[in-house]
């Protein structure tokens, strides 16, 4: 992206949404416009400004919305944390009293704010979880993106979204303008870069999968192809979180929804999905996908 | 309605803020130092305080002591907002009885999202 599109962009973005980004957020608009652009068969973000230019076009909209609607910031959406404080962990840490281990996977990562949200939940139960093996991949397709993710430092701005005060003091120190997330937190999340249209079984098996505000910008078939190949990755008994606008019902029927726990899937069949051979008839899809 | 009393000394600052609590329906009234802002909760207490640190007269941190020794002082929810933007003075407004705070500068999500956080506004709120 050039100086002069991102300067087109922020002052677009501005007159159309009032959200108003500072000098250094590229990362931003291209972890969010390029699937986009993508999607709207354009070669990049180049084109897309192009097109905008151009016209008051229909995407407009998307653009804004795609900028706008997909934040990320810590706890978002709230309802999910409680969820996975109140019935993911409370039944895994039943189901896995034996080997005493939890594997998490945020399969949208994005700048780190999901999985360390995760993390300082996970702190926040203290006790029950001593002596226990935790492990949270979080991956992104943007090296840009994992960065930032990794170095877990946020603006003044970032840290006051979602983030309880008690929670900013007790698991971040200030560093000037900005916010660090504790050396122990950030040392809970492994971040990786993972296209989910690839192959994703060398992750391993997970006993939850965050996989939330992602699906949205793929097609019909590819958010198939993903679910039953994240139902692959999952435990049988696991549990899978989607955004509050997106589901599996009338696409697959690897996953069901809990009742009276929105965003909340578990594996449909158990034993069938876990007798799936994996790598089988992974190399099918793949090929089936590169070839779109 | 929700009732939320905006403390600082700064009229444009009272000003953005109204706009912003009011879009969140909360009914608003200011006071522009901690001495005035007594004297309003003296007559009536309201569901949550904005509340600045620096202020001639009497400052953020000492309106709330005196307001959380009330009758039902102990109530509402208080919010700093304010330039202090380091960790003595976040631990210090949260040991003297402060709910949550907001480091300058703010917009209608930050708000938005401290307001929820303290129980004043559903969880998740959306302003988008």
């Amino acid at each position: 992206m050039t100086p002069t599109e991102y300067e087109y962009l922020r002052k677009f973005l501005k007159d159309q949404s009032g959200l108003d980004l500072s000098a250094d957020k590229q990362y931003l608009i291209e972890s969010r416009l390029l699937p986009l652009a993508r999607k709207a068969g354009l070669s990049g973000i180049g084109e897309l400004v192009k097109k905008l230019q151009g016209s008051s076009s229909a995407l407009t909209t998307s653009v804004v919305e795609a900028m706008t609607t997909n934040e990320t910031f810590f706890f978002r959406d709230k309802v999910p944390f409680d969820h996975f404080r109140d019935t993911i962990m409370p039944e895994v840490i039943k189901a896995r009293a034996g080997r005493r281990s939890v594997r998490i996977w945020c399969a949208a990562g994005s700048t780190g704010q999901e999985p360390y949200s995760l993390a300082m939940c996970l702190k926040e139960m203290g006790a029950a979880l001593n002596g226990w093996r935790v492990e949270i991949v979080a991956t992104d397709l943007s090296q840009e993106v994992l960065e930032k993710a990794r170095a877990g430092i946020y603006s003044q701005f970032e840290v006051q979204r979602g983030l309880p005060i008690q929670m900013l003091v007790k698991y971040f120190k200030q560093a000037g303008e900005t916010w660090q997330i504790n050396p122990d937190v950030r040392a809970m999340v492994q971040h990786r870069q993972l296209n989910l249209l690839h192959d994703f079984s060398q992750l391993g098996t997970f006993d939850v999968i965050f996989c939330r505000n992602v699906l949205i910008y793929f097609d019909q078939d590819t958010k198939v192809g993903i679910f039953n190949r994240l139902a692959r990755q999952i435990e049988p008994d696991g549990f899978l979180v989607l955004g509050a606008a997106e589901t599996v019902v009338g696409l697959t029927d690897t996953f069901r929804p809990i009742s009276d726990r929105r965003g909340l899937y578990r594996p449909n069949d158990p034993r069938a999905a876990a007798a799936k051979p994996v790598v089988a008839d992974a190399a099918p899809r793949l090929v089936a996908m590169a070839g779109r | 309605m929700k009732t939320c009393l905006v403390v600082d000394d700064s009229s444009v600052i009272r000003k953005i803020a109204r706009r912003i609590l009011e879009n969140l329906e909360f009914e608003v009234t200011e006071a522009e130092d901690g001495s005035q802002a007594l004297q309003i909760c003296q007559r009536q207490l309201p569901d949550a305080v904005l509340l600045d640190w620096n202020m001639p007269v009497m400052d953020g941190f000492e309106f709330m002591g005196h307001m959380r020794r009330l009758p039902g002082g102990d109530q509402p929810k208080v919010v700093f907002c304010t330039t202090e933007n380091n960790v003595a003075h976040i631990a210090q407004a949260l040991s003297g009885g402060a709910n949550e705070y907001i480091m300058k500068p703010f917009d209608k999500d930050i708000i938005a999202d401290k307001f929820a956080e303290v129980g004043l506004l559903p969880a998740g709120h959306d302003l988008v």
